[in-house]
């Protein structure tokens, strides 16, 4: 206990004088705040008012010129053309709707135009204008023109807007621009968009939006009471946006997309030494230039509600088994931990029994492939083997073997909303369907069936990372940032740790297998080996289709075209310094060899003969 | 002012029957009066500067009644109930502003919220009220003036928070808090050789806080020396806002006539730069009369803490009132071009919620030390 006696009187005096002092201090500084009132109101009045009145100093927002985007050799995937486009300005007009009302009798301007303009009306300032309608064409100008007088405060004007001079080819990696919607405005910096219309919605365009879009500048004028310009004071010049070279190869691109010939699947290709995409397929592809200046909503839900999806991308997003494009990596997982060797052979019957169960896993050849080895397992794609052999290692090893080349994760590729894929074991099913794993399950693992589902995507790239023995380097699109000689460092995710190499023996093995499939006349895909300028090294495959929902709906003949086996192909060229990986899946169309395998053979073939080694 | 019988009951015709009501409802009738009054002039002037926008407008209104709640709801707790919970109070805030350095979420660029599932929450509105409560509380029963040793500690309560807000970083906030607590000692009558030492300590300091500061805090104070530096960006504000208020003249443009603000030359002009606003539509004579409430509620607060009964009360609201005046000042002599732009709002006019709240939490408190008075003595 304290036993010091507070003097309360005496405390209380204290703080009665620091109160009036505290008032005094108040008092004090009120008068400095009344002194600069005066000033500011009285003294220089005349001075601000004028400042205020007659010459309105403002700033006026000067929009960058978004960055171009262009492919490997330089050929333009997106460019800025001038457009002319309808623009207002808020503070001259005094009558809003009417004017909207009366431009809406001259120009084609739909209700989702007259929102966005509401929208950007109250964000902002009302000296600035702003886009009602882009891309006038030449008559409206014409109609408009003549009744100019009418509409104070409305101007054509010319502004750039972003254009794919290829329309649909590889729509789906270039992306498109759209005007900013609310979602978006919340992310990004709302003074360096000040007189930005566009931003990047998907893709490309969408990923690389920071580089793309450059800094805003201004303008300094000083305006009248009527806000027109009086002159010009100063101006913090935009800094454009970064042109883009991306690694793709639009001659492969476009032969892939040809080779399609309105089927629908995916396909890319990767070159396997330096991750860089060469060709990013996904079929069907869309227009991205209809998307610009936003789209109208017939349009929009007919592309949306399409049986074919075309605005689905397909390779990074689409999950479908592998099948038997899985069998290598299967087949190297046995060697590589010893559980088998290059000679030992299974017997094929045509069926295989898991050991006190009558169910009959069957072949995909009715009568069987008798003895098999490895070599033949692969370029024969026998079923039974790789039965026998999942049996033998377990979910577990193949589990951890397959999922360092990727399966079952993102690759990280320069384009958001990658799907990762399915790789199953043991932990995941516990977790996500509260069962144990049953080894029947592990059988249809070793074939690339069951929950397995990789995108055509990671297919690819698994594909190049086995190709070039283990090592791995991340896919990615963009090359060059800047001039086309500039080359950029890109925040890319770390590469995964190499596979680790017990046996280089046993890799050559799987590759020359490989290679067989391609040259063998038993081969699965031999028919592409016929002439082949490269040799190639692939893989065949079929993945069943359980269900497609949306299908449910339609007629039947429609429903079992749709019901029908993907078709898969993965390949590398040339198998000894591999230059390009690919992996092609054509939705329905059977099995691998007819269907994908040709078009991949067909991008080889134009990579690698354009190109000196 | 003595007080009337309390047995005396309100009746409508009774010439004092509202101001007995009020004080029955433990309110401060000339506080809550004046309180009222700014927050309508501020209604009708955000009802301008937001280009009439009646939404903005119904949203600071409800914010307003919000706070006006939270302070009836406070001015009805006896002091002497919350005295023996300040402790807690400065403790749980310390601790929560130690989670938001921790956890806390990113907001226009600064860590200050705390994500408490329903709501965010500002733990440093929280210290604005716990520090000067906290510092009161510990001289409370220490006799005055302070020795350098409860000097010391006392410092040492208000520091810690500070720093800690300071690094968030918020420093607008955390030099506002670090003068709520200053004005308790000040008041408490700290000996006038240990505030020359502060002010001595803090100068020599000076090179060193400037190292410290975020590359936009040394921009704000190098633009307030020099405006013309960067017309285009922190600059923009002060000229603007100047050529605001100084085109109001005497008589202002009238309401809904301001130009500068109504074409959208003056940024921030409902938040922090209102009173631009204000100065430009109401003129000389309109920022009187604002200026006028403002005092006559310092005044009358600076009135209610000397009437305080014990030490504690007397130094909550004398120290509460004058960090009430620092934020009008502060803000007025930002726009004004007096002082660097800070980040703080006109009190009950800025649009926006959560100082508000806190600020007529502190009149809730005041209003109560001032009403349940004489329930005490008795």
């Amino acid at each position: 206990m304290r036993l010091t006696i507070k003097d309360h009187i005496r405390e209380s005096r204290l703080f009665n004088e620091r109160a009036a002092i505290a008032l005094f201090a108040i008092i004090i500084l009120l008068m400095f705040s009344i002194a600069r009132l005066v000033y500011l109101q009285i003294v220089s009045h005349e001075h601000f008012s004028t400042l205020s009145d007659e010459n309105r100093i403002s700033l006026i927002p000067v929009p960058p010129t978004r960055g171009l985007i262009y492919d490997r050799n330089g050929i333009a995937l997106a460019q800025n053309l001038p457009a002319f486009s309808l623009v207002l300005i808020p503070e001259q007009i005094s009558d809003m709707d009417a004017t909207i009302s009366g431009l809406r009798k001259l120009v084609a301007i739909s209700d989702e135009d007259v929102r966005r303009f509401q929208r950007q009306l109250k964000q902002k300032r009302s000296f600035n204008s702003i886009a009602l309608r882009f891309n006038l064409n030449d008559e409206e100008i014409a109609r408009f023109a003549v009744d100019r007088h009418l509409f104070p405060g409305v101007e054509i004007e010319a502004r750039a807007i972003r254009n794919y001079p290829l329309g649909m080819l590889a729509s789906h990696v270039i992306g498109y621009v759209g005007r900013i919607n609310e979602d978006e405005l919340r992310d990004i910096d709302p003074s360096n968009y000040s007189g930005t219309d566009f931003i990047g919605k998907t893709g490309i365009e969408r990923f690389y939006e920071n580089l793309l879009h450059g800094q805003v500048g201004y303008k300094q004028i000083e305006t009248n009471a009527y806000g027109r310009t009086l002159r010009e004071l100063q101006q913090a010049e935009p800094t454009p946006g970064k042109n883009l070279y991306l690694s793709l190869d639009i001659g492969v691109q476009r032969v892939a997309e040809t080779e399609f010939a309105g089927r629908r699947g995916a396909a890319v290709a990767i070159d396997p030494r330096n991750g860089e995409v060469i060709a990013f397929v996904s079929m069907p592809g869309f227009d991205p230039n209809l998307f610009v200046t936003g789209i109208d909503v017939k349009t929009y839900e007919e592309l949306q509600n399409s049986l074919d999806r075309p605005l689905f991308n397909r390779a990074l997003r689409g999950q479908y088994p592998p099948g038997s494009t899985l069998k290598p990596f299967v087949g190297l997982t046995g060697l590589e931990s010893n559980k088998t060797t290059l000679d030992a052979s299974t017997f094929c019957p045509g069926w295989y029994r898991l050991p006190g169960d009558s169910h009959k896993y069957r072949d995909w050849k009715e009568h069987g492939h008798g003895f098999t080895t490895m070599d033949k397992a692969i370029v024969e794609s026998c079923d039974v083997y790789f039965y026998s052999l999942a049996l033998n290692l377990g979910i577990d090893i193949m589990h951890d073997f397959l999922a360092q080349f990727g399966f079952g994760q993102q690759t990280g590729i320069d384009l958001k909303d990658e799907s990762s894929g399915l790789l199953p074991s043991r932990d995941w099913k516990r977790a996500r369907r509260g069962q144990p794993w049953y080894p029947g399950e592990t059988l249809i693992t070793g074939i690339g069936q069951g929950y397995t589902l990789t995108t055509p995507l990671q297919l690819a790239y698994a594909t190049a990372v086995l190709s070039m023995h283990g090592a791995h380097t991340p896919p990615h699109l963009l090359r060059a940032v800047g001039a086309s000689n500039t080359k950029e460092a890109e925040l890319l995710p770390a590469p995964m740790t190499n596979v680790p190499i017990k046996n280089r023996g046993n890799w050559d093995a799987i590759i020359t297998a490989m290679s067989h499939v391609v040259s063998s006349e038993r081969g699965t895909a031999h028919t592409i080996g016929r002439n082949a300028p490269f040799p190639i090294a692939g893989k065949t495959g079929t993945a069943q289709v359980f269900s497609i929902k949306q299908d449910e709906k339609y007629v039947e003949k429609e429903v079992a075209e749709r019901l029908r086996d993907h078709a898969l192909f993965i390949a590398f060229s040339p198998p000894e310094d591999p230059r390009i990986a690919i992996a092609v899946m054509v939705e329905n169309a059977g099995h691998g060899s007819t269907a994908a395998a040709p078009i991949a053979r067909k991008m080889i073939d134009h990579y690698l003969g354009g190109q000196t080694p | 002012m003595t007080a009337p019988s309390h047995r005396a009951s309100p009746r409508w015709g009774d010439r004092r029957g509202p101001r007995l009501l009020v004080r029955g409802l433990h309110l401060d009738f000339p506080l809550l009066a004046a309180l009222i009054l700014l927050s309508l002039a501020g209604l009708a002037i955000l009802y301008s500067s937001s280009g009439r926008n009646m939404d903005v407008v119904a949203g600071q209104a409800m914010r307003l009644g919000v706070a006006f709640t939270v302070m009836f709801v406070l001015a009805q707790i006896p002091l002497h109930h919350i005295e023996r919970w300040v402790p807690w109070l400065y403790g749980i805030a310390l601790v929560l502003l130690l989670g938001v350095l921790l956890f806390g979420e990113i907001g226009k660029g600064a860590q200050r919220w705390l994500d408490v599932g329903l709501f965010r929450f500002q733990p440093s509105e929280m210290m604005k009220l716990a520090v000067p409560m906290m510092v009161s509380w510990y001289l409370a029963d220490r006799p005055l003036p302070p020795s350098a040793r409860h000097l010391t500690i006392a410092a040492l309560i208000i520091v810690i928070p500070v720093l800690l807000i300071a690094k968030q970083p918020d420093l607008g906030t955390a030099l506002l808090i670090a003068a709520a607590g200053t004005f308790a000692l000040i008041l408490a009558g700290v000996r006038w050789k240990y505030v020359a030492l502060l002010v001595l300590a803090v100068s020599a300091c000076a090179p060193l806080l400037w190292y410290m500061l975020h590359d936009y805090q040394r921009m704000r104070v190098l633009t307030f020396l020099d405006p013309e530096r960067d017309p285009l960006g922190s600059g923009y504000h002060i000229i603007q806002s100047k050529i605001a208020i100084g085109s109001g003249g005497i008589y202002g443009k009238g309401w809904l006539n301001g130009t500068q603000s109504h074409l959208e030359f003056l940024p921030e002009r409902s938040t922090d730069f209102i009173f631009a606003v204000f100065g430009e539509e109401f003129g000389f004579i309109g920022i009187l009369f604002l200026l006028g409430i403002y005092t006559f509620i310092v005044i009358r607060g600076l009135y209610i803490a000397t009437q305080a009964q014990d030490t504690f009360t007397r130094l909550l609201s004398g120290s509460l009132i004058l960090t009430f005046f620092v934020y009008t000042f502060v803000n007025t002599g930002m726009v004004m071009g007096l002082l660097p732009v800070v980040g703080v709002p006109l009190p009950l006019i800025s649009f926006g919620g959560t100082s508000m709240v806190t600020l007529m939490a502190s009149f809730g408190i005041i209003m109560s030390i001032h009403t349940h008075r004489k329930l005490l003595s008795t």
